[in-house]
């Protein structure tokens, strides 16, 4: 009995120094990072230009706002529209199947591989270039199944009353998912949304092979164009400098941050609604 | 059934067969409910008076692996073939089991059926609105607050605000599965003496539980048992002097 | 005037009906997008990358060892070599760590502390790649040449930064399978006198365990797709590592560095090094898909 207890409490200690482990990792990347990057930062830095001695980010800020504008208004109504269609519309069936296995695999993808397909089929086949515009097709399909599974979660946590209700009423379906079902579900498509943003600030191997990595300000969505994290990736390899590199780092930690911290405020309003019916 | 045919017939159903895939929950229903009366449907649970009572809106049409044989008709049109369902729907209102505001103000709500309808003009929005909370006897309790989210309301007061949303699209037929069974006592009564008032107007088809409600609000009622209509007669002559030995049973609470 | 009544509203219930059909079909074509990308980037994938196969010979480029690309060589057999390496390392380790984690949250942390721990596991999992391949290349790229020699540069640097990057996936779903086990279980065994520890290793591990090896399967593709971490601490040699200590080169990283100025064969040997990545991913996600089935069946 005595050694089953010792036993108990060895495991006890192990589990506790695995959770420790994971967050103390954490700790060291964040505050390692944001301690030699914080000082770096300053106005300057964050809007001059990135040319002869200067060495700002702002074009990088802009490119990377374009492209996460740009693969939204793509991907987020075909999402979204998508979401609707299979939580509306199909019945339980091979169609559903089907879709819900392609939705499966372009999570399981990884970028690299998107930004392979992005440079043979925008950048080459199609002739849009490196261009925002490249990068911001491919980065659309990287996270339309990002949407697309969010938004279907939360239009299924929408009551069937709603909708019976609704329907009573004479309403037609269309009616019903515009007026009623729709507007119930904001709060879950904001979050599928903001996840979509998180994913596209924080990606570079698809956007390098897409967007390419020019440093100049962008003038239409046919430029070339850095993100924030391609620009990290190019001063970490290119061994340029360090102390830019830092600063860029907290630039993108912070953004991450912020875009989680927004995320458990709207998660935390979705389930407030949901627990007062 | 003394002087039936005298009185107008609203709704009729010939040889009414529904399935839930190979499930068989109604058979042969045929029933004449007339207009301007409650009926109340009674019986067991399962016996089929709810499925019975979706079928005449349609609320069925949902259920996917659903099937139906026979013929309904509402005035003398038939239900499935000779009305589109939104058109139908409109006509045949319904009200659940539990009431379900939708999550917006008490004020758009009961606008939702109208302005769904087409109804665009504020003024004549007003006045449907204000007219259907005081039809359903709600309108002093909530006429300063329109503006405030319907969840906030009671049980009671949410019920009624949803009897007050379908009269808003000014239907012949209102239908209610156990509107009172989510409620409490007082709310009942209230919701118990809005259904008589409303049967002046409307045709009221209702799925009770509650014998006493039953005896108490309506003038006709039917009792099922196994998707079969096993008696179908004036209140006062079932709960009196029932023909048939089963409904004598369930009345005096021998069985379900 | 009837007669004209019931026309317009018979008009408006067929444009009504109008409405729905083409919101239906629109809906419809936004549903199918998911399809349409996943046939359009295999066939790509598939059609840029198959062609060399014929002109270079499978076995030559599959078991090849020398990536000499400038001299006809196409073998990337050190890039395969080293990717089953590093995730196979990577996700063994995280795969314990993150399991323990998820049971520290869902059943021993006291729920103070877990309201700490799972944001930062959340955090965790939304830092950007390129940022945890710096963290690495500044901190245990000289930690790992100052301690263990080699320059740092390394399978190792590459396994550690790995862990970290797939534990968030390991510990979420972990945690989610292990709050699926029915309470009835784990009362039961309590109720039996088994203690809280022997509850969670005998029951509730067991029963979520399809669960959790769908976790892992999914952190293996986590890991073998992860691009620009690797490449910057990985030293990128193409040559078959003999030791954790060695330079290599990952698939992911042989794209990535070179697809910028590759020509001709030499670039179609870069899709190739894509078609096979594209197979390794395509045998795990059915693994997956297969795994979250079964877990679905036995809840």
């Amino acid at each position: 009995m005595k050694k089953l207890r010792t036993k108990d409490a060895a495991i006890t200690v192990v589990i506790w120094l695995c959770a420790l482990l994971t967050v103390s990792g954490l700790l060291w990347l964040v505050i390692y990072i944001v301690a030699n990057g914080l000082s770096h930062i300053n106005l300057e830095f964050l809007l001059s230009e990135y040319k002869g001695d200067k060495h700002g980010i702002l074009p990088m800020i802009l490119s990377t706002c374009y492209i996460v504008l740009l693969s939204l208004a793509i991907s987020a109504p075909i999402g979204i529209g998508a979401a609707i269609y299979l939580v509306e519309f199909t019945k339980p069936g091979r169609l559903l199947q089907i879709i819900r296995f392609a939705t499966e695999t372009l999570a399981g993808i990884p970028s690299i591989i998107y930004g392979l397909f992005g440079f043979i089929f925008f950048v080459n086949v199609l002739k849009f270039n490196f261009s925002l515009l490249s990068g911001a097709l491919t980065l659309s399909i990287m996270v339309l199944p990002v949407i697309i599974r969010t938004t279907e979660e939360t239009l299924k946590a929408v009551p069937l009353s709603y909708r019976e209700g609704s329907l009573a009423l004479g309403a037609t379906k269309i009616q019903t998912i515009w007026k009623i079902i729709l507007p119930s579900a904001i709060p879950g498509i904001l979050t599928a949304v903001i996840l979509s943003v998180g994913r596209i600030v924080g990606e570079t191997a698809a956007v390098y092979l897409t967007a390419g990595m020019v440093t100049r300000f962008a003038t239409s969505v046919m430029d070339s164009g850095r993100t924030l994290a391609v620009h990290l990736y190019m001063l970490a390899k290119e061994g340029l400098s360090f102390e830019q590199a830092f600063a860029t780092a907290t630039v993108l930690i912070v953004t991450v941050a912020l875009i989680n911290l927004l995320m458990t405020k709207t998660v935390g309003k979705i389930k407030k609604t949901m627990n007062s019916r | 059934m003394e002087n039936k045919q005298l009185k107008e017939i609203k709704i009729c159903t010939k040889g009414l067969n529904f399935f839930y895939g190979d499930n068989q929950a109604l058979k042969g229903i045929n029933i004449e409910i007339l207009a301007k009366k409650v009926t109340a449907l009674i019986g067991p649970s399962g016996c089929g008076k709810s499925t019975f009572l979706k079928t005449l809106n349609r609320m069925n049409d949902l259920i996917p692996e659903a099937r139906l044989e026979g013929e309904i008709y509402l005035d003398n049109l038939n239900l499935y073939n000779d009305y589109d369902i939104v058109e139908l729907r409109k006509k045949v209102g319904m009200v659940f089991q539990k009431p379900n505001p939708f999550p917006m103000s008490i004020y758009d709500n009961i606008a939702y059926g109208p302005r769904i309808h087409g109804i665009k003009n504020k003024a004549v929005l007003d006045q449907i609105v204000e007219s259907s909370l005081q039809k359903a006897a709600l309108w002093e309790e909530v006429k300063d607050r329109l503006k405030q989210n319907a969840l906030g309301l009671s049980g009671g007061q949410q019920q009624r605000l949803c009897i007050a949303r379908v009269l808003a699209v000014e239907p012949e037929v209102v239908l209610m599965d156990e509107p009172t069974s989510a409620l409490d006592p007082l709310a009942t009564l209230k919701i118990e003496d809005l259904i008589q008032e409303l049967a002046d107007n409307y045709t009221i088809v209702i799925v009770t539980h509650n014998m006493q409600q039953a005896g108490r609000i309506s003038d006709y009622t039917a009792f099922f048992l196994h998707g079969e209509i096993v008696e179908y007669e004036t209140t006062s002559k079932i709960f009196s002097v029932p023909n048939d030995k089963r409904t004598e049973d369930y009345i005096t609470g021998r069985f379900g | 005037m009837l007669n004209k009544h019931c026309k317009s509203r018979i008009k408006k219930l067929r444009l009504n009906r109008f409405w729905e059909y083409i919101a239906e079909r629109t809906l419809l074509l936004c549903a199918s997008a998911a399809i349409v990308s996943v046939l359009i980037i295999s066939v790509y994938i598939f059609y840029s990358g198959l062609p060399i196969f014929g002109k270079a010979g499978f076995r030559e480029i599959v078991f090849g060892t020398e990536w000499k690309p400038l001299e006809g060589q196409f073998g990337i057999l050190p890039m395969i070599i080293a990717s089953i390496i590093t995730t196979l390392g990577a996700v063994a380790l995280a795969a314990f760590i993150g399991l323990m984690t998820a049971v520290f949250l869902a059943e021993i942390a006291p729920a103070g502390l877990a309201k700490i721990v799972r944001p930062a596991v959340e955090l965790l999992a939304g830092i950007p790649s390129v940022v945890y391949g710096f963290f690495s290349l500044i901190v245990l790229v000289p930690l790992i040449d100052k301690y263990l020699g080699g320059g740092g540069n390394s399978l190792l640097a590459a396994v550690i930064i790995l862990i970290m990057m797939v534990l968030p996936t390991i510990i979420n779903i972990a945690e989610s399978s292990l709050r699926a086990v029915p309470s009835e279980y784990k009362e039961g065994s309590l109720a039996l006198g088994a203690s809280q520890i022997q509850t969670i290793f005998k029951v509730q591990i067991p029963a979520a365990k399809s669960g959790i090896i769908a976790g892992i399967v999914l952190g293996m593709g986590r890991a073998i797709g992860e691009t620009m971490a690797v490449i910057l601490v990985i030293g990128n040699t193409p040559q078959i590592p003999t030791s954790l200590l060695d330079r290599a080169r990952t698939l992911t990283s042989n794209i990535a560095l070179e697809m910028s100025y590759a020509e001709g064969l030499h670039q179609e040997a870069l899709f190739a090094t894509g078609v096979v990545l594209f197979i390794f991913i395509m045998l795990l996600n059915i693994a997956v898909t297969f795994l979250f089935r079964k877990a679905g069946e036995g809840s």
